[in-house]
This record gives C-alpha cells, structure tokens and sequence, in this order.
C-alpha cells in the first residue's frame, strides 16, 4: 500500500513479537456492533500518475492568475514571489518539522520566527509581534478580545471600511462572548470620525480600523488614534505589511495592536489560504498577546539560543483560564514571510511599495477619464480604488474577463446596495501596458 | 564542522544590499504630487535587513540544517501523528492551477478547485459516518471552536441555554481553552485507573446545563474506550451533545466511523491523518463534520454542488453560526489533503489504520521491559510509557533529550499522565526504523544505569545544550533590536 513500508514477512513477525495473530485482534477493544463492515464509499487509491492526471484535469477547469491577467485585491494580492521565496521556504527540513518544542532540535526554525517577528516590527513600528496566526479574520477577533482582557470593558467600536470577512468573523467570535458591537459607518470611503468620536464611551474597549481599508482608503490615524485613546480604549489596526514600504507604519501613529493578512508577503493566492495572520502590539501587551511568540536565551554554556517563549500564556498551561485556543502559528506561512522581508529588504520592499502606489494611481486616473466611470472615494488611496460606474459592473468586468482580463471584484458582493460599484487592486507585477489594455476594455462596453 | 553560533539576519548584510531584482516602474510617481498627504507618507524606508541573494540563501540553507524534520529523522510525537509528507502531495499544491487562484474569481473560472473541495467534503463526511463536513476551520483548536459553537447554535435553537462543557481530565489542552473561547465553562470527568472514562463521574456531572461532552476516542493513553455507546447514551439522555476530538483518527480510519458510535460533530486535523505538512508549527486544517440535525449550523459559505452539475458557494443557511475565517479556507493545505485521500482509496485508508496499531503494539511489546506501560494492551496507535529510575536522577525529559543525540525526535512528554512519554509511530515507518528505536531506547537505559550524567546533561550533539527557558520567560526578548 501507499507510503506504508512493512513487507508482508514482517508483518508476521511484528504480530509475532506482539503474541497476536492477526492485526484485526489489535482492534478487539472496538465492540463489534461499532465496527465499519465494508467498504468506504471512496474511491479506490490512484497511482502517482493517475493522481496527477486527476489533479491536472481539475487545473483545466481552474482559469489562474498566470493565464489571466489580476487586478482582483479585497485582501488577497497578486504580487511577485522571487525564486527564493519558493526555494528556500520550500526546504523540506522546513516544510516536515513539528512545533518547535524540543528547542535543541529546532534552532533553525526558532531563530527564523525570532527574526520574523523582529521584522514584523520593524515594517509596523510596533514594539513586539507574535509568530503569526491564521489569517486577519481571526487575528482581529484575537486582537479584541486581547483588548476586551486589558481594558476590562465590553464593547468594540467598527469602521464599515474594515474588510467585510474580518467583520463577519469578529461577529462569529464575539456571538459567544459577553461583548458588544458598533458599527460606524464610512460613507466617504474612510470612517466618518465624527461618527466614531459619538460612539466612543466609557465602555469602549477598542476601536477596530484598517488602513488601507477595504476601499483602499488610507485612513487617518494621525486623528483617530488620538481620540480614542482619550476615552481610554485601544486602537486596532488592520493593515497591509506592503503598505508600511511607504506609507507611515500604524506604530508611528501609537497604535496599540497591529493585526494584517501577510499574504502579500510571498505567499500565493490559492485561492484564499492558507495566508498568514500578523499581530504586533506594545510591549506592556507582550503578556497579554495570543499565539506563539519565540524569545532569545542562552544555553547552560551561555551561548545564545532560542525557544518558545511565555508559554504560561498558552492553553495548555492555563486550561480552563485561557483566552485564546490557539496552539499553531502559520509556521510554513511565516517561513514564506520571513524570507521574502529579507529578500526585499529596506530597498525592494520601498521599491514594491512605491510601484504599488504608482501604478494604481495611474490606473485610477485612466479609469477616471472614461465616460461612465468615476471614483468613487476621493480620500487617498494605496494600491486599491472603488470605481462606480453608470455601464452596468458586469458588462464592464464581463468585457475585462473576454480579454483575459480580472478587472474587479465587484463590490455587490460585500453589499447589495453597492450595485455600480467595483475595486481594482493594482500591484508592482501590472505593467503599464496591462493596465492600458484594462482601461480599453473597460471603455468597450 | 565546528559549532558556532549562527548570526542573526540583522547581523549580516550590508546598506544597499536587496536580494531581488525588480522591474522599473513604467508609470509616473505619486510622490510629489500631493496625492497622498505628507502627514501619511513614511519618513524613511522600513529598517529591515539588506543581504544579498548568496548570502540569504545560505542563512536560511544554515537555518533549515539546524531543524530536525520527518524528512530527515523518526518522530514518534505521540498524538501528533508525524507520518510521512508525500512529495507528490507538494507537487499537486503548486500546481498553477490551484496555487494561483484568487478567492474572488467567477465560479466559472474555478470550477476545479471548487469539486475538488465538494468531493474531499463528502469524502471527509464518508469516513466520519456523519452528514457533512465544513473545509473552513484553519486548524484542530479552530474546529473545535467552530464545534463547539455548532452545538451551543443548536442548543439555541432549541430555546436552551447549556453554559457547560464536559471533557476528560486527559483531554488535549486544547479542549478547555476552546470551551472558554466559546464562553462556555469546562468541567473535568474523571478517567479510571485503566484509562477510560469513568461513567459515574460522567452520569454525576452530565445535566440539562451541558452543552457537550468532547472525548477522544481513542483516547490519550492510546486505548479505545469501549465503553463508548454508553457514554453516548449517557449524553444523549440529558439532551447533550457527543463532541470528538478527532486527534487520533489515523486508529480507526475504515475500521469504525465516529458517526457509527454515536458521535454528533467531530474535528479533524488534516495534518495529523491526512498527511498535510506540518510546517514547524502550522498550516493546518480543521474540517468539521456534524450529524443531520448540526447541518443548519455549520459557517458559510459551503461549497456545494448546483442541480446542473456545476459547483459553487452558498450561503442560504439562515441559522449558520457565520464566518470562523477570512475566505473560505486552508486551501493549499485542502487540495493536500485531497491528494493523500485520492492516492490511498478506500483501503489504503484502512491500510493506514491497520499499520499505524501494529507498529504502536509491536514498540509496546518490544520496550515494555525496560519502559513500563501502565495499561494493559492491545494499543491503539501510540501508547504511554512511564519511564522507572530509581535514584538515578534521571526524567522523562532527560531520556527525551538524549534521544535527540541519537538523531530522534522525543516523543510527547508529561501528557497525558505525569512523567510519561507518549509514543506514536505512525504507519510509514518501516520496521528497521522501529527496531532502531528499541535498540537506541535500550541503549539510553543502560547508559542511565552506566553512566547517568551523560543522560541528564543531553543533547551533547546539538547546536545548543538546554536553553534556560526560565529566562525566556521570565525576561522575555522577542525581537531583535539595533544596540
């Protein structure tokens, strides 16, 4: 059979050893009114060659990202991946290694999140960051109700700007938690903050923001935060690592707690995950962060090493005490990460950053230029615009996908009331000439 | 070669240095224009570290040497089911076709990646022997959680309020911790000395108010609780719900189906059973497979398949608990899982079973005399061994660290019984490499009758000795900083 390794003499010999007959005797625990009789509704197993025949004819029926041409974004970015990334992340002793508890046994590792979460620091301005959690939903749930633990108030304050999904899962969260939530609304594209000063309270106990939002707005913290701490609540951001290349990072503006999707940080699409959950908070929060978080020590013989660190915090110490269950980070995620950070650089990760902001404004001002379409917002944008348009979004995306083009994801999808509505997403990988031929195929219908 | 300390990222590298060759900008700047406020613009470029491309790939080629892996060594990490990482399973995941498709494309244009996910529910629905599976949690603890608010939206439904949550005192860690995610308390059931659940202790605590009761089955200790069907009933009767934590499914994949004795909603871990890597720490998968009456309640979307055979997402699930992540899933992680399912069948899976309880019971038989096992056998596919020094100073965790000079993976310690090692193998080891295992065991308990310091003060061959984790904690430095 597949990937087991017992020749048929030695599975005699090992039921010798053990002093049974046959291994169906091993299961006789399991009462026999329990047993499965028969046969698995499950295909029978598939040679290497027929799996990958069957694994190629599912592919045909997928249209990718190198065959088409993506301004898709909403959380989900086509940027370059250098070689590297795949090549190094790729290493199996990476890709096959457990959760580094034995520490002696995982140094490679344990340094790689140590310098991952150094990095993540150094792109958000913050002081401390975990390993990485699942993806930005959760890590923004995980960040309230971190904030809900230092606060000790129960209501969490929401921009409409934030990513409909992280919405929706800090819904999911909070259902079963003694927790309140207000949504302000934003309607310019960027949160009315006189909205949210009406909002703050006594009992807030974070205001959750993502900057760029879901518009691709920037929004400004540099007012924000400043109110909300003057009612004693934390400020959330969500933000896009990518963005920190050139836009002040969240911690220049005294954020309390970083969360981000660090997808764009070399790790592909597929489709929605698995991606990476990023958490960076100050260092008085060290404490009080969920996940893992990998510390600097010495060995008996004074050398530096690493390990799991705080690990008091984690579920299983703490048990029934716990505020988070989570006992993983996105390790290979956080590999892909690190080693795209470090491939970057201070210069390339400026340079993607720029070209980001370039190019999308080109795009946006090209697009604007047509009959029938206009933006939306006119607050500053990153790498992402909302456009409305009096063509009809289906034609114009439908024209897009004709020339093998993903013009966009239309914004009904989030909300029925956003009907004339579409985002572009245009990263460093788009060419002028793509969004050239963008713009034509947008002005065809 | 020598051991020395390896330096940092941050401690390599020169100013001006990138590793990657980008494209020049085809298109006119923004900065300058004005289009973006001052206020909002970075004063300078993030500091992160600037190392060209040979120097990079040798710091992580050194990091990647400094691991150990399945790849390279035997892990018998008991309930973490470190089986081998198919290749073709990593060929599979990059190919183009499913690694480069974004979550917001038309279903027309992604029909693939969509019946791979509709067939691999059923398939996971098949083998739990219950009614449908959810792809959406991130990891084991994830499903747990998602669960577990599966089973307290059911109870809403029905107008009752059930704030507790059962479990046995071996229940992974994991168990309490996602009860108190949901806001439910965890309350402890006693196991017997034999290791099984103790039905008194069960019948006492289980009430109106329980939401749940979450077992693992087989349980910790590696023993299948064949009181099962009772505590079914036993759970059942006070309106509760039977909850498996599908940890050590890789025991009975084909040989009986948690749906078949009574389970409600269980986990998987894909990365556990089905061979998804583990990544140094994650991703994984936590697939939630409910009976009929939890349908309504699983998270959208669910992918389905439409009555004109095409597949899609749908969200017309009015008591659905909602959303437990972003998008729709670990997809890469998914299609992996997908890849092992279709490779193995139906009797592969068996197979699976079948070799991973030999190995476990054949370890058993061949180091009990030197390793007691506190319960009698046969074994699921790992067992507990509590090793016996005497005075000489020797712990579990010594012979753990000793095992790794001799290039293997300790198993788990102190979980779930005090001092113990949990020891599974897995099916994919061959029988050399377990009798190696023995022979080196052996070996380490008669070097702690030989020569005990050499146990107490392992590893001897690794690029550290033991870390102070005291300090890490106590002290916490997380982050490098620029001195």
């Amino acid at each position: 059979m597949r990937y087991t390794q017992f020749a048929d003499d030695e599975v005699a010999r090992a039921l010798g050893t053990i002093g049974v007959d046959s291994i169906e005797s091993l299961f006789s625990l399991i009462p026999e009114a329990l047993r499965f009789r028969g046969s698995l509704n499950i295909p029978s197993g598939l040679s290497e060659p027929e799996l990958l025949e069957d694994a190629t004819t599912l592919t045909a029926r997928n249209r990718d990202c190198d065959q088409l041409v993506c301004f898709l974004g909403a959380g989900a970015y086509d940027h370059f991946i250098p070689t590297v990334v795949d090549a190094l992340s790729g290493q199996t002793e990476f890709l096959t290694a457990y959760t580094p508890y034995q520490a002696e046994a995982s140094q490679g590792i344990l340094q790689l999140f140590y310098e991952f979460q150094t990095m993540i620091c150094m792109l958000t301005g913050m002081d401390v960051a975990n390993a990485s959690l699942y993806e930005v939903g959760s890590a923004a749930a995980e960040a309230v109700l971190m904030a809900k633990g230092i606060t000790r108030r129960r209501e969490v304050i929401v921009a409409e700007s934030v990513h409909p999904d992280t919405r929706r899962v800090l819904d999911t969260y909070l259902h079963s938690q003694d927790m309140e939530i207000l949504a302000v609304p934003a309607p310019d594209g960027v949160v009315d903050e006189r909205a949210l000063s009406g909002a703050l309270g006594d009992s807030t106990a974070a205001v959750l923001l993502q900057t760029p939002n879901l518009f691709g707005c920037i929004e400004r913290l540099d007012r924000i935060v400043p109110v909300v701490h003057d009612c004693g609540a934390l400020a959330v951001v969500s933000t896009d690592p990518i963005a920190c290349g050139v836009l002040k990072p969240p911690g220049a503006f005294d954020v309390d707690i970083v969360v981000g999707e660090g997808q764009a940080l070399g790790i592909p699409l597929q489709y929605g995950g698995p991606y990476l959950g990023l958490l960076a908070g100050r260092e008085k929060f060290l404490r009080k962060m969920p996940g893992r978080v990998v510390g600097s020590t010495k060995d008996t013989e004074g050398r530096r090493g690493f390990c799991l660190a705080l690990q008091t915090r984690e579920q299983h110490i703490k048990r029934e005490r716990a505020t988070s269950n989570i006992c993983t980070n996105q390790g290979l995620m956080a590999v892909r990460a690190a080693v795209y950070m470090a491939a970057m650089g201070r210069r390339g990760i400026t340079e993607v950053a720029t070209q980001c902001l370039d190019k999308a404004h080109y795009a946006a001002a090209r697009i604007a230029e047509l009959d029938g379409y206009e933006l939306c917002f006119s607050a500053p944008f990153f790498k992402e615009f909302a456009v409305r348009t009096s063509r009809g979004v289906g034609a114009a995306l439908a024209a897009c996908r004709d020339r093998g083009i993903l013009g966009g994801v239309p914004l009904a999808r989030f909300d029925e009331r956003w009907s004339d509505r579409f985002l572009v997403a245009v990263t460093e990988r788009r060419s002028k000439v793509q969004i050239d031929n963008l713009v034509a195929a947008l002005d065809s219908v | 070669m020598l051991q020395e300390d390896h330096p940092l990222l941050f401690e390599i590298g020169s100013e001006g240095l990138c590793a990657v060759s980008l494209s020049e900008s085809d298109v006119p700047a923004v900065k300058g224009t004005g289009a973006i406020p001052s206020e909002l613009l970075a004063d300078e470029p993030p500091p992160l570290p600037e190392v060209g491309e040979l120097d990079l790939v040798r710091h992580y080629k050194r990091l990647a040497q400094r691991c150990f892996s399945i790849d390279a060594n035997f892990y018998p990490l008991g309930s973490c089911t470190m089986k081998y990482n198919p290749r073709v399973n990593e060929r599979v995941a990059a190919m183009p076709g499913f690694a480069n498709l974004h979550p917001y494309q038309g279903e027309e244009d992604v029909q693939g990646i969509l019946e791979l996910l509709y067939r691999l529910r059923c398939d996971l629905a098949e083998i739990a022997g219950l009614a449908e599976t959810t792809l959406q949690p991130a990891a084991g603890a994830h499903g747990e959680m998602t669960g577990l608010m599966v089973i307290n939206a059911y109870h809403a439904s029905r107008g009752e309020h059930r704030p507790k949550v059962l479990a046995p005192d071996t229940a992974h860690g994991t168990n309490p911790a996602s009860c108190a995610i949901c806001g439910r308390e965890s309350i402890s059931i006693r196991s017997k000395s034999d290791g099984r659940v103790d039905l008194d202790d069960l019948r006492v605590k289980v009430d109106e108010e329980t939401a749940a009761f979450m077992i693992t089955n087989p349980n910790t200790v590696g023993v299948f609780d064949e009181q099962i069907a009772d505590i079914a009933e036993i759970v059942h009767a006070r309106g509760a719900q039977l909850y498996l934590d599908g940890a050590n499914m890789n025991a009975i994949l084909g040989v009986t189906r948690p749906g078949d004795f009574g389970v409600d909603c269980m986990h998987f871990n894909t990365h556990k059973t089905f061979s998804t890597p583990h990544g140094g720490g994650g991703p994984g998968a936590g697939p939630v497979a409910v009976a009929e009456h939890l349908r309504e309640f699983l998270p959208v979307p669910q992918v389905i398949r439409r009555d004109d055979g095409s597949f899609g997402w749908s969200s017309d699930r009015p008591g659905s608990i909602g959303k437990v992540r972003s998008f729709y899933g670990q997809i890469g992680v998914l299609v992996r899982a997908y890849a092992y399912i279709r490779a193995l069948g139906c009797d592969g899976l068996r197979d699976v079973a079948d070799k991973a309880v030999l190995a476990a019971n054949y370890l058993a038989a061949r180091l009990k005399d030197r390793y007691p096992v506190p319960f009698p056998p046969p074994y699921a596919h790992e067992f507990v061994t509590v090793p016996e020094f005497g005075d000489s100073g020797v712990s579990d965790v010594d012979i753990a660290k000793r095992l790794i000079d001799y290039g293997i993976h300790p198993p788990t310690m102190s979980f779930p019984i005090h001092h113990c090692l949990m020891i599974e193998p897995t099916e994919t080891e061959s029988l050399a490499t377990l009798d190696r295992f023995v022979r080196v065991m052996i070996e380490i308990a008669d070097e702690v009758e030989r020569d005990p310091e050499v146990v107490r003060t392992a590893p001897h061959t690794t690029p550290v000795k033991r870390l102070d984790e005291v300090l890490a904690s106590r002290k916490p430095d997380v982050r490098w900083k620029k001195t």
